[in-house]
């Protein structure tokens, strides 16, 4: 930094600070009210998210216990060691923390940011949905106006917003759908695949369009999409999984959680074998989640929110480092 | 070859795409919760000047555009090509058509002009934001105007035609605005 430079401030303002101290005692206080427990589990963790769209960040830790060095990554979400004390029979937890992911930067993403993510021991997502909903209200009702919650499926939303059925349109009509919808790459369209063709109508097309003046639940996910939620058989097949949208900004994630320990491993080896094609790192696997799987973890439904978009939200900015003190470029 | 990340992108930076030169305007980075990553990038294309929407997957990389931006005098024109000098080397390039339609009006020769070049043709040539230009044909002027309202045409010794007041005569040099093509001042001799 050039002396005189004025990078030393904050980018966010004083209006937002106060709005995210008062957010985070209002999420303490309403998991207070239900006596949801709030915890810590460690930012460092020996293994690393097999998820082939997520990268982790890494460091070394050498000293006592560890002589010879050992590689540490930071958590890209607190979902495993959360999962780990839902097998310890915790019962209802939350967590408020700093995440880190490799990689994301934009009008929307920070490497670094806050999390609020929480698990309901005994819930389905359809429970979990309703509980979101009502934190999220509450916690924007002071800043904006939101009409009646609405919940459409992954299916109905391509049905409704693009004209097609994202279970069983052909790769080639993903592409003319694509096409019409003026979406361009820039890359070989004979190599892109299913599901990125579903990503790029999702996020170009539908997305901008989901939560205008309201909350919207997008939810029953195709299966090969299914990331960490139990997929319910049927025709087609969906995976419980849901998102939330408001004004088309990603919220949160949640899950109906797989609790299956064996299908749990066979989805860590796909995603390995999948970073292997990619070309990305090969991470091991998270052999202390399988085991608390093992070992029985009860049925659950968790959720993670992006507590610096609900504060982009609150304060009506576009850029997340208005809310964040000092974002990656100034840190 | 020279290439770029996406994590590179930013404004100005030149790229090649569908085989021409193109410099990136505006680039978004997009992810679905779960999904690939995508920057969704406005590009111009240098040649056309058309801006296109393209994505791009995020990580991956494109080809650089050997593209410089290089200051150069204006010697004289054969009807075909309008030719420029490199005042340190004397080295000389034949501009197009298209690559001076823009600012043809602005080309005086011996001043100097930034020359856009791809593997070393020019494919647009910008003037200075302003110029100093002469005064060949306007109406007589109106001594003890000196208001600038209403005003009249005058053209100027490169064939360009701006509003001036009315005090302008045959023989003033002005001062011009190449941006708005608006007259600014009368120009010091």
């Amino acid at each position: 930094m050039v002396s005189g430079d004025i990078g030393w401030r904050s980018s966010a303002t004083l209006e937002s600070l106060k709005i995210r101290a008062a957010i985070l005692s209002k999420i303490r206080g309403f998991f207070s009210a239900r006596e949801v427990l709030e915890v810590e589990t460690p930012v460092l963790s020996q293994a690393a998210l097999s998820d082939p769209s997520i990268e982790s960040f890494s460091t070394r830790y050498v000293g006592p216990g560890f002589a010879q060095g050992r590689n540490f990554y930071l958590h890209t979400s607190p979902e495993f060691a959360m999962k780990r004390l839902l097998a310890s029979g915790c019962g209802a937890i939350y967590q408020i923390c700093k995440v880190f992911r490799q990689g994301e930067s934009g009008r929307r993403h920070n490497p670094e940011f806050t999390l609020l993510e929480w698990y309901r021991p005994g819930w389905d997502h359809h429970q979990l949905m309703l509980e979101v909903e009502t934190l999220v209200c509450e916690l924007l009702a002071p800043y904006c106006d939101l009409a009646v919650t609405e919940r459409v499926t992954y299916q109905d939303a391509f049905s409704r917003y693009v004209g097609i059925d994202p279970f069983s349109a052909t790769i080639d009509e993903l592409k003319a759908c694509a096409d019409a919808l003026g979406i361009s790459i820039a890359w070989d369209s004979g190599d892109a695949t299913r599901d990125e063709w579903l990503d790029l109508i999702l996020s170009h097309a539908i997305e901008p369009q989901l939560g205008l003046g309201k909350l919207t639940f997008l939810c029953d996910y195709p299966p090969s999409q299914a990331a960490l939620a139990v997929v319910r058989p049927g025709d087609p097949a969906v995976a419980e999984r849901f998102e939330l949208y408001l004004e088309g900004v990603e919220l949160a994630n949640g899950f109906h959680e797989l609790v299956d320990a064996d299908e749990q491993r066979q989805r860590f080896e796909c995603d390995i074998t999948q970073r292997g094609e990619l070309g990305l790192v090969q991470n091991p696997l998270d052999e202390a989640l399988l085991s608390a799987l093992s070992s029985g973890m009860p049925p659950s439904a968790g959720v993670a929110l992006g507590v610096d978009r609900l504060l982009m939200l609150a304060c009506g900015v576009d850029l997340i480092e208005k809310v964040m003190t000092f974002d990656l470029s100034r840190s | 070859m020279a290439t770029y990340s996406t994590n590179e992108f930013r404004g100005g930076l030149k790229i090649m795409l569908d085989g021409d030169p193109c410099a990136v305007i505006e680039n978004e980075f997009v992810k679905p919760g779960k999904g690939q990553a995508f920057n969704r990038v406005k590009i111009r294309n240098l040649k056309t000047g058309r801006v296109v929407e393209r994505t791009f997957k995020s990580g991956e990389s494109v080809e650089a555009a050997d593209v410089m931006d290089t200051d150069m005098q204006y010697l004289y024109t054969d009807g075909e090509f309008w030719y420029f000098m490199d005042a340190n080397t004397f080295e000389q390039v034949g501009a197009s058509e298209s690559a001076v339609a823009g600012t043809k009006q602005w080309l005086k020769e011996q001043d100097t002009y930034t020359l856009t070049l791809w593997n070393d043709a020019p494919i647009s040539v910008t003037p200075p934001n302003f110029v100093d230009l002469t005064v060949t044909e306007t109406d007589p002027g109106v001594r003890g105007d000196t208001s600038g309202g209403g005003g009249k045409p005058a053209t100027l010794e490169t064939g360009a035609v701006v509003r001036v007041p009315l005090f302008i005569n045959i023989g003033d040099m002005l001062k011009v605005d190449t941006r708005s093509g608006e007259y600014v001042s009368r120009a010091k001799e």
